[in-house]
């Protein structure tokens, strides 16, 4: 058990080293789209173990990074680290709630109810309007980066941080007992009770941990982005993360991963499409914003129904067929 | 007094929304035991189609015939295409393949009638009826309530009496041996989802209308009303579906006239989790889980 | 192994897809998204999402006035490329477009920033990188911060200053009524409230509701100032929710007089939200406007932005957001010009502060060295008969609690071709 342990941090630390190491040949907009990268990645890898391994979609998930963010935002500025600890906390907290409510919903009763939860953070914020400030959102002051390092890479470098953290928890808790109880009750939840495995329990704990991966990343984005609104959580970024899961591949962190790269890289590339294409004013307006959308509709219908292992599937039998 | 009778009438009004659109959502689920989360977004397809032609003929009446036609099309067209798939690899992937759905089709319409919010207009007159002082009702819900009824009707008709509904229940709930009866359960699968798409398109005729205007996204905060409305009633049970309907519609009435309209989604909420906890199969439901 | 092989061969993929993709940043050679033949400039703008009704339009104006710059030689040879991105009205897509515009796209300056929640998030990082963060379209108070965003600079006039004028109209013309207030919870609803209690007293408005953007049932709010009976209702709201507004009144049988802010009170917009049957509802509307109007077919400025508009967008709707697309891209021409030949992000701020500028608004533009608002007035109109006009005089007053005044100098006329002579 320890070894695997000791596996992991080596792999953690290298690939989390590898990655600064990068963050030296990339400019300056690169290194913020790989540090919005590894903030999704955060609330990814969460969302792909609770869908993947354990079996309860949520499309909650925007929601409980909200309640990481917000917290940032709502707590004084000087230490960062003690913000980002609260903010998973609360996320955490958030999480609990939500999970020992849902703990006995399955399927879409589950996805109905974390649905519902999203639909509920802009009227939250507008209900207690002298704290979140309604529609408009809370600015969030983060230490400025050090001098020596330019601000966008000392960004990277936090988010890095906190999703080699998140990986790195994540990969141990899935080697342990927990991943085992959680693959027991998705897999059959009648033979996981007999078989003795608290069945509600597991449930609230695995919707615990991905609420505190989810908060870990809104507070990522709240220090990226340098402020918070409910906008930003809305349903869509609840669609988005499903999406990375899915298409990334369900169940596997490095899906996770190839998903959050995928957020952050396919809308750029789509614009540099457009971008080309000589299209009237009104035209190339529409198309730009929907266009993104549509593509990622498309390649989540096409990756549901031809490709269920994702990218990372795709891999592992590329890999596979190689030997 | 006059308030509370206000809130009332214009809840129900707005609950027999929702009580269609979970009727359309119990539909598919006794057909398919999926939940369709891709509802809105393909009533709001048929509610562009409806707009299209009623700009082009100039009559609301066309419009709608136009809506519930695609509606028909459009549910076939999916079911046909995705969701016969999807479902084959577990019940987790046709709910995943609809949210794509909804990001697509969202998409498509903004793509071609860009993003503006259309207005639309009603058959009948919004401004309440005044009967002895009192603002009661206006002429367009009584028509959302009237229309939503025969939707009923008809439904109940169709099930309970012809022998395409018998084979629709029977694919629901015995699809194997249906077949082995000479029942073509694929067929009947699409018209279940067709019929369904129709009357999500006929909800989305109905409310569109009442709110900001016709846009992508419009049918979003009415799916979350009308899946409330349609597990609060019991996914299984179509009386549920309007029972269940109408309440929403009455609880979020009250709680935005008296506690203020930006409560109402904590209310929906609420609402959800009290039902789902205390009977998470719905208030009408039948089939009861075997616990271990 | 294998979970080591896979992660590995995860982790080179990825580092050679972001790799791939990185665009080659490359140094900076004198300013940048300036060359002798272009300027390049960014913008970002909600095209999509529940904000982009009409705000859509504004962008496609200015880039249809910057077309029509273009074609007859660009400004001091230069000719402008207006980069538009579509943040949703979403402040997380802001900072991502704004930057990429700076950051990979190296523009000159950002022109015309729409939507306060979305600006306001992007304004630390443009004062880092020193971009010239020019005519941000809000009537926050937030772009008026000399000191702290020295390159920030508005462009409509404050909610505040707004707030004040309408509570004058208010005053002089609608004496001794309920007066109460409709407004959205945010600064543009609190600011405008603020400058209309400052005129008319802060006791007067004893009725106040408000809305959110998200939330489209507003009857409950209007049957409450029913109930009250209010007879006159100031209303700051964005232009879908205007139209709800008045329609949803008019279903409870509740007709006050509406002064409704400049934000959400342009007649053809709301038209167009009521429809056929809801239009005669806007009889009577009273807003404010500080550019010209659509409805002045005599007004020389309205004649020659409809000839752009023709040449350059022939499929957009004309209406008061293409005047204000062309108005903003009209500024920052003359700005460029008075920037000179030689280019630079701090020639453009010092020309902007040494103002000077008369275009088709009719009141003053108040940038100076103190001061970095916008325009500082607007003159109230109303619509009769299916016409939105000019009533009554110009005013021109502070966010502060400076007087209202009459403005009383008349409006330039535009020149050849509407292009600034430089």
């Amino acid at each position: 058990m320890a070894r695997v342990g000791l596996r992991h941090l080596t792999v953690t630390i290298a690939g989390a080293s590898a990655l600064v190491g990068l963050t030296y040949l990339l400019d300056p907009f690169r290194n913020y789209q790989l540090a919005t990268a590894a903030a999704y990645l955060c609330a990814t890898a969460g969302l792909t173990l609770l869908i993947g391994l354990n079996g309860q979609v949520s499309l909650g998930h925007g929601a409980l990074m909200a309640t990481g963010a917000y917290t940032v935002a709502l707590l004084p500025s000087g230490m960062l680290l003690l913000s980002v600890a609260a903010a998973v906390l609360v996320a955490t907290l958030a999480g609990a709630v939500v999970g020992v409510a849902a703990a006995r919903l399955r399927g879409p009763y589950l996805a109905g109810v974390t649905l519902a939860v999203t639909m509920v953070v802009p009227a939250v914020t507008t209900m207690a309007d002298a704290v979140f400030h309604g529609d408009q959102g809370l600015s969030v002051a983060a230490p400025p980066a050090p001098l020596w390092v330019a601000p966008e890479r000392w960004q990277a470098w936090q988010a890095i941080a906190a999703a080699a953290v998140t990986l790195f928890v994540l990969a141990n808790l899935l080697r342990s007992r927990f991943g085992r109880e959680w693959r027991a009750v998705r897999d059959d939840e009648v033979a996981a009770q007999l078989a003795g495995i608290p069945v509600a329990r597991t449930q609230v704990l695995a919707f615990v941990v991905s609420a505190a991966c989810a908060g870990l990343g809104g507070a990522m984005f709240a220090v990226l982005a340098q402020s918070v609104s409910p906008s930003t959580f809305s349903l869509t970024l609840s669609l988005y993360l499903l999406l990375a899961v899915v298409v990334g591949g369900l169940g596997s962190l490095a899906g996770a991963a190839w998903g959050a790269l995928l957020l952050v890289l396919l809308p750029d590339a789509i614009h540099s499409v457009t971008d080309g294409l000589p299209l009237g004013p009104d035209l190339a307006q529409r198309l730009t914003g929907n266009l993104p959308l549509a593509v990622f509709g498309l390649t989540l219908v096409l990756v549901v129904l031809a490709v269920p292992g994702g990218l990372q599937g795709l891999l592992v039998r590329a890999v596979r067929r190689l030997r | 007094m006059e308030r509370f009778v206000f809130l009332t009438l214009d809840g129900l009004a707005r609950g027999a929304v929702y009580a269609a659109f979970g009727l359309a959502l119990v539909l598919i689920w006794r057909g398919t035991r999926v939940v369709n989360f891709a509802q809105g977004a393909l009533a709001v397809a048929s509610a562009y189609l409806a707009y299209t032609v009623t700009g082009a003929t100039g009559s609301y009446w066309w419009g709608l015939v136009a809506a519930l036609a695609g509606g028909l099309a459009l549910g076939a067209l999916v079911e046909l295409l995705v969701m016969r798939w999807a479902g084959r690899a577990g019940p987790l992937e046709p709910v995943i393949a609809a949210l794509g759905l909804v990001l697509l089709i969202q998409a498509l319409l903004g793509m071609v009638y860009g993003n503006d919010f259309h207005p639309v207009d009603t058959p009948f007159a919004r401004t309440a009826l005044t009967v002895r002082g009192f603002d009661l009702v206006s002429p367009y819900d009584l028509f959302v309530l009237g229309a939503v009824l025969t939707v009923m009707l008809l439904l109940a008709v169709l099930f309970g009496r012809t022998k395409t509904g018998l084979r629709m229940r029977a694919a629901a709930f015995a699809p194997e041996v249906s077949r082995l009866l000479g029942v073509r359960v694929g067929r009947v699968l699409t018209l279940g989802w067709a019929l369904a798409a129709a009357v999500g398109a006929l909800a989305a005729m109905l409310v569109i209308p009442t709110e900001l205007g016709l846009h992508p996204t419009a049918m979003d905060l009415v799916f979350v009303s009308g899946f409330t409305a349609a597990v609060v009633g019991g996914l299984d049970s179509p009386v549920g579906a309007v029972v269940g309907g109408l309440g929403v519609g009455v609880v979020l009435s009250y709680v935005g006239g008296y506690l203020g309209s930006d409560a109402t989604p904590v209310a929906v909420l609420l609402l959800l989790l009290t039902v789902l906890l205390l009977r998470p199969g719905g208030l009408f439901s039948t089939v009861q889980a075997r616990r271990v | 192994m294998r979970t080591i092989l896979h992660r590995g061969l995860t982790l080179a993929a990825a580092s050679v897809l972001v790799i791939a993709a990185a665009a080659c940043g490359g140094g900076s050679s004198g300013t940048p998204g300036v060359t002798a033949s272009t300027v390049v400039v960014g913008t970002h703008q909600p095209l999509t999402g529940p904000a982009s009704p009409g705000y859509s339009k504004i962008s496609v104006a200015t880039k249809a006035y910057f077309d029509h710059v273009n074609a007859h030689g660009g400004v001091h040879g230069r000719k402008i490329t207006y980069r538009v991105m579509d943040d949703g009205y979403n402040p997380a897509n802001t900072q991502q477009v704004v930057r990429k515009l700076v950051l990979s796209d190296r523009v000159f300056a950002v022109l015309n920033g729409l939507g306060t929640p979305t600006h306001t998030g992007v304004l630390d990082f443009l004062k880092t990188n020193r971009v010239p963060d020019l005519f941000v379209a809000s009537g926050s108070r937030s772009w008026n911060q000399p000191a702290k965003y020295p390159t920030t600079f508005g462009f409509n006039p404050d909610y505040t200053v707004e707030g004040k004028i309408l509570a004058t109209y208010i005053k002089g013309n609608l004496p001794n009524r309920k007066v109460c207030f409709f407004g959205q919870a945010d600064d543009f609803g609190r600011d405008a409230l603020a400058g209309v209690r400052q005129v008319l007293g802060a006791g007067t408005i004893a009725t106040r509701q408000s809305y959110v953007p998200t939330n489209t049932d507003v009857a409950p709010q209007l049957s409450t100032l029913k109930a009250a009976g209010c007879q006159v209702v100031v209303s700051a709201t964005v232009p879908g929710f205007t139209a709800l507004a008045v329609a949803t009144a008019a279903r409870l049988g509740f007709r006050p007089q509406w002064v409704v802010s400049n934000v959400g009170g342009d007649k053809t917009t709301l038209a167009a939200r009521l429809g056929a049957a809801g239009a005669p509802l806007l009889d009577g509307l009273v807003s404010a406007g500080y550019l010209p109007a659509v409805d002045e077919p005599a007004n020389p400025w309205t004649v020659q932005f409809r000839k752009i508009a023709e040449e350059y967008a022939p499929d957009l709707e004309f209406d008061g957001n293409v005047i204000y697309g062309m108005s903003v891209g009209y500024l920052f021409v003359q700005a460029l010009q008075a920037a000179g030949r030689d280019l630079t992000r701090t020639s453009i701020v010092d020309a902007v502060t040494a103002n000077g500028f008369t275009g088709p608004g009719m009141v003053p533009l108040r940038f100076s060295a103190g001061d970095h608002s916008g325009y500082g007035g607007l003159r109230v109109n109303r619509v009769t008969g299916g016409k939105q006009a000019y009533v009554g005089p110009v005013y021109v007053t502070d966010d502060r609690s400076g007087p209202v005044r009459e403005y009383t100098e008349a409006a330039p006329t535009p020149p050849a071709n509407a292009i600034p002579v430089g």
